[in-house]
């Protein structure tokens, strides 16, 4: 069941007991998010059935191509705002050669996995929340419960489905355009050669490299998923709750992306 | 059918509703009726579980649905129709796939069968040149309508209208009241009807419960709701002009 009364503090006068009471709903939400987002990936099997195909289509459709122009421009952009940077520096020792392999392994590993889960958190992540949020709020939620449509198959699932097949997509995407990106500083700014930059690129950056930035995708994706749809499905309070929901997630998926982000770089590379 | 045993609700430490007793038999039409705020929408949510009883119970035939969960709760929910108050329409969808959606989804019936109950369920309602609409480019009493027929497309046994023909003309009003009686006639379904309306009221309902505070204050067939002494209920319908000699000959007069 995914319509669910707010969680209503008793009132204590105890400072203490206040933060018992708050801790234990933090790890309830948690709890909850997580239910719904695993829930969500146990469906993802029906996802080629007749009645479900047509909306994980479009959730792909919207969560892929509908974001590739703004995510084209910063990939782009971070690449050439790196080569720009790291140039400066090489250029003192005469090695700027090595700027192709700076941005590829930097974007490689965190940078590409992580401008794309911000841009997707604040894009993807808070429509979600919003649509959610308002279908809460106008009992539409309630109304599909009622005829048995179980509204984690019915929404949650194509996009639980879009963000995991799509978070990687785009961050290899990314990885390239930002490589492009600072090929084109390499080339017009710093006078290497494009072979010489492709070549330093591939002499530094390793397959493991991408296969850890693609699994941190991954792992954004879901995080992104789970936060949105948690936040949307507990808003109360008209207008007003459907803002604060697209705001908390926004906020909440970033600061859970950086640590998620943080423990998995410390795993992979340690 | 349905019966609410001293059900109590609280929302944190606000009481909603207070001891209230009600019980439905099948078949009958049971208009709930009561001042803005007395707790009538929530009265409907907890018959669906939408909302759980601080305490107090809850029975379906029977069935105590308090904690009842997944596969159970889904079946006992497949035998209401629910119209919200906000008509609770998807709103990316149209009228149409709006009111086929429950067909679709939760039964094994082909496109053209689906094609023809929605037809004939929106003609009902007199949507079926909306059909084709999205909720948000329809006026208000047009998605109280579209509800209402998704509501009824998969024709429940327990059908629960909250507010039918609120933000309807007079007119439609009507046309709504002899809906939801003809189905109540024909078809022998129970249905709990939510209403400020008192004339919609007392034309259909076998019973009429006054709502007060959270609870129950008056539960009597509509002639001698009309005569009731008690003061909320006089209140009630001296505020709506409804006097007992107006009523003669009813419902006969309005529903045909
Ligand atoms: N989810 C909720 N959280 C907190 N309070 C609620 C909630 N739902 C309803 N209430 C409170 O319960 C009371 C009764 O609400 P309800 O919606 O049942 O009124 P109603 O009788 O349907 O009125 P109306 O005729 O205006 O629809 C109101 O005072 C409302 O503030
Ligand atoms: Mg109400």
């Amino acid at each position: 069941m995914i319509t669910r009364e707010p969680y209503y503090c008793p009132e204590c006068t105890s400072m203490f007991a206040r933060w018992g009471y708050k801790g234990l709903s933090f790890c309830q939400q948690v709890g909850q998010a997580l239910l719904v987002a695993l829930r969500a990936i146990v469906y993802i099997p029906l996802m080629f059935s007749k009645r479900n195909r047509h909306e994980v289509w479009y959730q792909l459709f919207f969560t892929g191509i509908k974001s590739l122009p703004v995510i084209s421009v910063v990939a782009l952009f971070t690449g050439m705002i790196f080569a720009v940077q790291t140039g400066i520096e090489l250029a003192r020792f005469g090695q700027e050669v090595q700027v192709g392999g700076a941005v590829t392994v930097v974007m490689l590993r965190e940078m590409g996995p992580f401008m794309t889960g911000l841009i997707i958190a604040a894009s993807v992540g808070s429509s979600i929340s919003a649509q959610l949020g308002t279908m809460t709020v106008s009992e539409e939620i309630a109304a599909l419960e009622i005829m048995s449509i179980d509204p984690i198959r019915f929404l949650v699932m194509p996009r639980m489905i879009a963000l995991l097949v799509m978070m990687p997509l785009l961050t290899l995407y990314t990885d390239l355009l930002a490589v492009a990106g600072g090929a084109i500083i390499g080339v017009t700014q710093l006078g290497v050669e494009v072979q010489a930059y492709l070549d330093n690129a591939v002499l530094y950056a390793e397959l493991k490299d991408l296969y850890t930035g693609l699994f941190k995708a991954l792992c954004f994706g879901f995080i992104i998923c789970a936060v949105a749809c948690h936040e949307g499905f507990t808003t109360t309070g008209g207008a007003v709750g459907v803002g604060k929901a697209t705001r908390s997630t926004v906020v909440i998926s970033f600061l859970v992306i950086l640590v998620t982000g943080f423990i998995l770089t410390k795993m992979f590379y340690n | 059918m349905i019966k609410f045993e001293n059900v109590i609700k609280e929302f944190g430490k606000v009481p909603v509703l207070r001891g209230f007793n009600l019980h439905i038999r099948k078949g009958e039409t049971i208009s709930l009726v009561g001042t803005s705020g007395a707790g009538k929408s929530v009265t409907l949510k907890h018959m669906v579980r939408l909302l759980t009883p601080t305490t107090g119970d809850v029975l379906i035939d029977g069935t105590r649905i308090n904690d009842l969960n997944g596969e159970e709760l889904g079946k006992i929910r497949s035998r209401f129709g629910y119209l919200f108050q906000s008509a609770a329409l998807l709103q990316w969808l149209t009228v149409y796939e709006n009111v086929a959606l429950p067909l679709r989804e939760n039964t094994r019936m082909s496109e053209k069968e689906i094609h023809k109950k929605v037809d004939a369920v929106l003609q009902k309602v007199g949507l079926e040149d909306a059909a084709e609409k999205l909720p948000a480019s329809i006026s208000g009493g047009m998605q109280k309508r579209a509800g209402l027929a998704r509501a009824v497309v998969t024709e429940p046994d327990i059908l629960l209208y909250d507010e039918p023909t609120s933000g309807l003309d007079p007119v439609t009003s009507r046309t709504i009241d002899e809906l939801i009686h003809k189905l109540q006639k024909d078809l022998g379904v129970t249905s709990v009807v939510v209403t400020h309306d008192m004339i919609s009221a007392l034309t259909i309902s076998d019973r009429i419960a006054m709502l007060h505070q959270g609870e129950v204050v008056e539960v009597t067939p509509p002639n001698e709701f009309l005569h009731s002494k008690n003061e909320i209920v006089r209140g009630f319908l001296d505020s709506q002009c409804i006097h007992t000699e107006f009523f003669e000959d009813f419902p006969e007069r309005i529903l045909k």
